[in-house]
């Protein structure tokens, strides 16, 4: 089943869920550590090879048994990695992980993800669709439950979950959110709402990380802070904060079709235009002209496009998932040609009526 | 005033943000603050970039808060202080109880805190698990004896002895 995630675009998350025009997808992600064994960056061959034993056997043991896979990272390509990367069942970092002690437990559709030997020795993930931070910590909770049953974790009464990193002592977890917010940008409010989220102990960052900031105006908000708060009041908070950002981007969005109704139309228009005709696209460019089209796709201005189409393009068109479905390795050039290809065969192939939208001149001809 | 990242420059960067009432002030020069990843145009930072220079050496608030605790090393891992404030990363459990005084500065400028107060582990957390059951017992036992229900307060108050010896 790990060939349907490393060779088809699809994950999960992909799918439309709750406030799913704005909110892409929610995470929980939980750090563990077993009690005797070094931090990841610390082990060898041969404590490597004895962690792994530990955690394996006790997935193996638990009702987690048939429901994931095991992907030892030594056995799969740097493009494969990157692949789980790009929709993002592992981290960067994760990545770049090829001992084979390293690795990925995964079930067929990205929801559940446990990272091996990452940072630390197990980072739980749960990454559901649109706004369910309460599903995916609930999830996540189980997972750990399980698992708890067969490991002694890392834990101090008075510092929590022990992680290799100071910043994710305590709980353990990280929740975030994916937000789509256009109207937010345009309107010059991001600032304002950055330096909001940011005095409630929460952190904003780019669709892949650190480094992506702003790109296609998609964003991570996630918690900060991760001792001396409960869980509980971690999503809370979270929860809460993405519903405001949910209903100043909504009104915002109101406006712009009220007072600027051809100017809107006009930029979703033009970005069709250019993902329908142009002959070759960077990742960023692509990106950019998907937010708008995916604005207009929520604000009825474009129909007959699905939003899961979008989310899949969004990682349809980062670099290993274009070379794995050509099936060689690609200089940035040949990519931006092939990323064109990719985009005008996904937003052309639809049968639908074009709607009230440009027809985007004659894109449909090969 | 002067960056205090290379503190070289004159700072023109300057930066404020409150976690849980603790108030970090942040001043950059040109350089350092394109560095640092400037998050938005104008002065945002990437608040993870920062925490992490918190760690690194670069900011100076280990040494400055433990009296050269550099040549401390981890009896289990053999990791020194002075590896930790290089690489931000603590090398085993043990660690955090080992070096425990020098890190409680660190956990309380990253957190505003250092009191964990979230999900105990059944396995490994037996006595957590006890000693929250006898904290909310003892609450409940305060009432009670407010409230005048006797009968229930010497229910509660056994209950809380049981609970102590499992302690023991
Ligand atoms: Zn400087
Ligand atoms: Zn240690």
């Amino acid at each position: 089943m790990s060939s349907d995630l490393l060779n088809s675009t699809y994950v999960r998350w992909m799918e439309p869920g709750p406030e799913s025009d704005i909110v892409i997808s929610s995470r929980v992600r939980l750090a563990r550590n077993l009690q005797t064994v070094p931090f990841p960056h610390l082990l060898d061959d041969k404590t490597g090879q004895a962690c792994w034993q530990q955690i394996t056997q006790a997935w193996q043991k638990s009702s987690l048994k048939d429901q994931l896979e095991l992907l030892s990272f030594n056995n799969l390509t740097a493009l494969d990695r990157q692949i789980l990367m790009e929709k993002h069942l592992i981290s960067p970092n994760h990545a770049e992980a090829n001992k084979f002690y390293q690795g990925l437990l995964v079930d067929k559709e990205g929801q559940l993800a446990i990272m091996i030997n990452e940072e630390d020795h197990l980072r739980i993930q749960c990454l559901l669709p649109g706004l369910q931070m309460e599903e995916c910590y609930k999830r996540a909770q189980m997972v750990d439950d399980e698992l708890e049953s067969n490991l002694s974790f890392a834990f101090d009464e008075q510092r929590g979950y022990l992680t290799a990193c100071p910043t994710n002592v305590g709980t353990g977890m990280r929740a975030s959110v994916m937000l789509h917010l256009p109207a937010i940008v345009t309107t010059g409010q991001l600032n304002a709402v950055v330096h909001y989220i940011g005095q409630l102990g929460l952190t904003v960052r780019g669709i892949y990380g650190e480094g992506s900031e702003g790109m296609g105006n998609f964003f991570q908000v996630s918690n900060q802070i991760t001792l001396g708060q409960t869980e509980e009041d971690i999503i809370a908070n979270l929860t809460a904060v993405t519903r405001q950002i949910i209903q100043q981007e909504r009104t915002l969005r109101e406006n712009l079709k009220n007072q600027m109704h051809i100017q809107l139309e006009d930029r979703v228009c033009r970005a069709y235009g250019i993902l329908t005709n142009a002959r070759m696209i960077t990742s960023n460019e692509a990106l950019g002209h998907l937010s708008e089209v995916r604005l207009g796709v929520n604000m009825g201005i474009i129909d007959g496009i699905q939003p899961y189409a979008l989310n899949e393009l969004v990682v349809a068109i980062r670099p290993a998932h274009l070379q794995k479905r050509a099936g060689r390795e690609m200089d940035p050039l040949s990519r931006d040609i092939h990323r064109a290809e990719v985009i005008k065969e996904k937003l052309t192939s639809r049968k639908a009526k074009p709607g009230s939208s440009p027809a985007a001149g004659t894109s449909e001809e090969k | 005033m002067f960056c205090d990242e290379c503190k070289q420059k004159p700072a023109t960067v300057h930066f404020t943000q409150f976690f849980n009432g603790t108030k970090m002030e942040t001043h950059l020069c040109d350089t350092c603050a394109a560095k640092k990843g400037a998050l938005f145009m104008n002065g945002q930072f990437s608040i993870p970039n920062l925490l992490g220079s918190f760690l690194g050496h670069t900011f100076g608030i280990l040494q400055q808060t433990a009296a050269s605790p550099n040549n401390l090393t981890c009896s289990h891992c053999g990791v020194t202080f002075n590896d930790i404030t290089h690489t931000g990363k603590l090398g085993c459990a043990e660690c955090y109880r080992e070096f425990d005084q020098a890190l409680e500065p660190t956990l309380r400028r990253i957190h505003g805190n250092s009191q964990h107060v979230g999900k105990v582990p059944s396995r490994g957390g037996e006595k957590v698990l006890i000693k929250k059951k006898i904290e909310r017992l003892k609450a409940q036992l305060q009432e009670a004896v407010t409230a005048e229900r006797y009968e229930q307060a010497a229910e509660i108050r056994d209950s809380i002895k049981e609970l102590e010896k499992q302690l023991e």
